[in-house]
């Protein structure tokens, strides 16, 4: 009876082998790269507003507070955002008449609130709260980046939950003073890992195993 | 090719799910069918998800009875009473009388609230009245209309209670801040106020006195915000 296989069958088979192994790694390899994608996370894509709202200029040039805006940031689970009376504030006099605040005054006649689109969308299986973060010594830029530098914002991290662990494991090397909460030039580097580590105390915040239980933001 | 009866109704039901999903039906815990703070409602006429209080109503603990401290009027205002107003050459209406005005702290005035109010006034004041209230903002410098300053005589001799009132219900081109500042941080911001017209004007003694039965404030609306027992931050 004739030999089924040729003789270089036996290299096929080896080389299949390692081509095997060679291909699932980079499938896994390109799918964890995908999955960390700003395609998919959104990461970086500036998200088009109703109103072209310059955070940039409005924190930036302007060195308004994010609290003046964002009420609620020290006291409840959402940052608040502002009524269209917050914006009327200053631009019932202010461009009162530029095109640009066409939306905001519309939304002021007819006592209807503007439709902002959402940048930073959390699924809604976790818990998060942003007045507990902001008691704890962490601050805006840590997690929203530098929001006085964007003309229109953008997500700057993926939101993913290996982000959130980064700090959730470590948490003393992003944590800053009270006072310097809403600065958005600090830099992590401006405090030695040595205060950093007594603030922690300081704040008393909970052990890595804690922080990292399931149950502190899947509830 | 022969399918029995029940498999064909499988091989739809697979059909379905498909075509369900190619339409973006999604059943997963992404977006979940419950409201959260500033999403849409399709229920509510005005879309909006997060209410208001039904009018009329109280929450608990919160009946704001303490008019003094709640509103900085005296018990029994009178609401014809004539004040007396001037105009200023950047066109502002200013008030040189006030009746109505309670002229103590309802709450006792300590280091701490002053701090609570340099922070609070340094977020919602300073875009307009500049760091020491010279009326002197960055707004202004865009364009709004300069607002009086704290440091002339009208205002360093007006009652607190007339200040605590414009900062709840605005005044002139100020739009009221009720919305945003809580009562007793409008009363921390007051006392900085205090402070800084003493700061510009140190050999002058002003009345920061706190009237004899005023207490801190007891129920946890009125506290100041912050989110660890109670202290200020």
């Amino acid at each position: 009876m004739a030999q089924v296989f040729n003789k270089s069958a036996n290299n096929i088979a080896r080389i299949s082998m390692v081509m095997v192994v060679v291909l699932a790694g980079t499938a896994f390899y390109a799918y964890t790269q995908i999955a960390r994608s700003s395609y998919l996370t959104g990461r970086y894509v500036e998200k088009q507003q109703p109103v072209q709202f310059s955070h940039k200029h409005h924190v930036g040039d302007d060195g308004i507070d994010c609290r003046y805006c964002h009420t609620t940031v020290e006291t409840t689970a959402s940052a608040g955002m502002p009524s269209t009376q917050t914006c009327m504030n200053c631009h019932s006099q202010i461009w009162a008449d530029s095109p640009y605040l066409e939306l905001v005054q519309k939304s002021f006649r007819e006592n209807k609130p503007i439709e902002w689109q959402r940048v930073h969308d959390l699924p809604e299986y976790t818990y998060f709260n942003h007045s507990i973060h902001v008691a704890k010594g962490i601050g805006c830029s840590s997690c929203h980046g530098a929001i006085d530098n964007m003309p229109a914002v953008y997500q700057e991290n993926t939101l993913q939950m290996e982000w959130c662990l980064a700090c959730h494991r470590e948490p003393e090397k992003f944590i800053r003073p009270k006072s310097e909460i809403f600065n958005m030039q600090w830099q992590d580097s401006d405090l030695s890992p040595a205060d950093r580590d007594k603030l922690k105390a300081d704040y008393k915040i909970r052990s890595k195993e804690m922080l990292t239980s399931c149950s502190v933001c899947h509830r | 090719m022969y399918l029995s009866k029940r498999n064909r109704s499988g091989i739809l039901m697979i059909a379905v799910c498909l075509l369900l999903t190619a339409c973006g039906v999604r059943f997963d815990m992404q977006d979940q069918p419950r409201y959260k703070a500033y999403k849409k409602s399709e229920f509510f006429a005005d879309k909006r998800a997060s209410r208001d209080f039904p009018e009329g109503t109280v929450p608990r603990g919160q009946l704001r009875d303490n008019k003094a401290f709640f509103t900085g009027q005296i018990e029994n205002p009178n609401p014809n009473a004539v004040v007396q107003t001037t105009t200023d050459p950047s066109g502002n209406t200013l008030v040189s009388s006030f009746p109505n005005a309670i002229d103590e702290f309802p709450i006792p005035v300590s280091k701490e609230l002053i701090d609570r109010g340099q922070d609070r006034y340094n977020i919602y004041c300073i875009v307009c009245h500049g760091p020491v209230g010279a009326g002197d903002g960055m707004i202004v410098r865009r364009g709004f209309v300069k607002p009086p300053t704290y440091h002339d005589d009208r205002l360093r001799n007006a009652p607190v209670g007339h200040f605590y009132d414009v900062i709840s219900n605005g005044w002139g081109r100020m739009s009221g801040y009720a919305a945003k500042i809580q009562p007793v941080d409008r009363w921390a911001i007051v006392a900085y106020i205090r402070a800084l017209q003493v700061s510009q004007d140190p050999d002058r003694a002003l009345k920061m006195n706190t009237s004899p039965g005023a207490e801190a404030p007891k129920t946890t609306a009125d506290k100041p915000a912050t989110t660890e027992g109670g202290k200020t931050q």
